[in-house]
């Protein structure tokens, strides 16, 4: 509950409300339906910690619309970082793959916000470790712009333009008790 | 933090960090990523004075699953047999761009020398120095009751322990003291008055020599190995009284509580300070220990050399 940014807090405004959010991802879900045909051969992994709370929210809107349960996992990005030796060295968060694995799945990749793009870079060579996907698609909540890298997203809940002194946040409530994405400057 | 010399170094946050990390890799490598990345590049040398097995493996396994470079030094064979002293070797080791020395030696305080002569500038783990401490076996310990004990998660207070045996020459006990207590586990040292050494007493164990008085109410017992070539030094009488009084067997084995472990540093003396039944017996984790213990030891190394400045 600490991360909780009231309404009106100074500098920070709420750019999602908890029904945006829903709307969002039911949004997101129908769309990876139609683009994976009907969602036969999906993987959904999500990059702890809010990108995996994501996807396992986004796996069960899926199953509500199509019926039948999707595989989802977490996938921890830390120790493929382009940025490991540059900050002091990060907590490593957990990894789960789902019972059939990812090889020859379609893996779509869950996240909270596509910024830089390193993050996804690093996704896409952790998860090459864990076998060769039949295709992989990135579905983030928040676009705010800014890649560093030539990589986009293929399901996107909600583009923010923003500028690099901002900072969005977003909140999910199994982790911070309440559903919103925030935007502040930062200080 | 930028050496790990001592388990009495380690705040509670930075012990469970280490463990939460170990955790982490272990998972990694039983969903088969045989290797990860983050140490590309860094050199660590293994610097062995003393003999050693399991932790000079464990410890080249631990950075070659981390993508290091490892270099191993050991003294036979090495112009330390020339005479070459410590600094001069360190020196050399320095100008070779060792990011971290993994240092074993029989003089008790070695690493803390190299650590903190200005010979060298990378990261010092200390693998076991003389009868001083040996913190990655004690890391790899409390990692080891953690998984049995409290299902991986966070520390280990209200967890009882009887460390049995030659606590008197013994690093792994020290060592294990100082980490168990931090976690907030309870230890009782179990030996005969002469394996304990003076000043035992201000430690934070309780002191017993009653062995089946000391395993009934505790949830694990680590077993010390008996140095057989120290038995002449009229310690105890005769191999056979110590394995009478202070030996594990099944029959001790029975009185223990049903979830309590069975745990030993290795290398086992079987029939001496544990027999071969409780050895290789369902609470014996034994075998688990030295798997846990590369896990424990890559997460020691990507703490140190994973980021700008370690833990």
């Amino acid at each position: 509950m600490t991360n909780v940014v009231e309404p009106g807090h100074r500098n920070s405004r709420v750019v999602l409300d908890a029904d945006d959010m829903a709307r969002a991802l039911t949004r997101l879900a129908h769309e990876v339906v139609e683009r994976t045909h009907g969602a036969t051969n999906l993987t959904l992994m999500g990059i702890p910690t809010r990108g995996a709370d994501l996807a396992a929210r986004l796996a069960l809107k899926i199953e509500s619309i199509q019926g039948s349960p999707v595989p989802v996992g977490a996938l921890d990005v830390t120790m493929y970082r382009d940025d490991l030796r540059l900050r002091p060295a990060r907590a490593l968060l957990p990894t789960t793959i789902p019972e059939h694995g990812i090889e020859g799945r379609l893996v779509v990749l869950v996240d909270d916000v596509l910024y830089s793009g390193r993050t996804i870079r690093s996704a896409l060579d952790a998860l090459s470790e864990h076998g060769r996907p039949q295709a992989v698609q990135l579905a983030v909540l928040v676009d705010r712009g800014h890649r560093e890298l030539p990589i986009r997203a293929d399901y996107v809940g909600k583009n923010l333009p923003t500028s690099k002194s901002e900072q969005v946040s977003v909140h999910v409530l199994e982790r911070d008790g309440i559903d919103q994405v925030t935007i502040e400057q930062s200080s | 933090m930028k050496h790990l010399l001592s388990a009495g170094d380690l705040s509670r946050e930075q012990a469970i960090t280490i463990l939460d990390t170990a955790t982490q890799l272990a998972a990694a490598t039983a969903q088969g990523v045989g290797k990860l990345p983050p140490l590309r590049g860094r050199t660590v040398v293994n610097l062995f004075y003393e003999d050693s097995t399991r932790t000079r493996i464990s410890f080249e396994a631990a950075a070659k699953r981390l993508s290091a470079d490892v270099i191993n030094f050991s003294a036979k064979g090495s112009s330390v047999s020339k005479g070459e002293s410590l600094k001069d070797t360190a020196l050399t080791l320095e100008a070779m761009g060792a990011d971290a020395v993994v240092i074993r030696h029989d003089a008790s305080g070695a690493p803390h020398r190299l650590a903190n002569s200005g010979w060298i500038s990378g990261g010092v783990v200390n693998a076991g120095d003389g009868t001083h401490e040996h913190p990655t076996q004690a890391l790899l310990d409390a990692y080891t009751l953690r998984n049995h004990l409290k299902n991986n998660q966070g520390d280990l207070d209200g967890v009882k322990v009887a460390i049995v045996g030659d606590v008197l020459h013994s690093r792994v006990a020290r060592s294990n003291v100082l980490l168990l207590r931090t976690l907030g586990a309870q230890v009782r040292l179990v030996a005969p008055p002469t394996l304990l050494p003076i000043g035992v007493n201000t430690w934070g164990a309780e002191v017993s020599y009653n062995l089946d008085e000391s395993i009934t109410d505790v949830d694990a017992v680590m077993m010390l190995r008996v140095q057989r070539e120290r038995m002449n030094a009229a310690f105890f009488p005769t191999a056979h009284e110590y394995s009478f009084r202070y030996g594990l067997n099944a029959n001790r084995m029975k009185t223990m509580q049903d979830h309590a472990i069975v745990m030993h540093p290795g290398p086992m003396n079987r029939g001496m300070e544990i027999s071969a039944d409780v050895a290789d017996s369902a609470r014996s984790v034994i075998v688990e220990q030295v798997a846990n213990g590369v896990s424990v030891r890559m997460a020691v190394l990507y703490l140190l050399l994973g980021g700008t400045e370690g833990i």
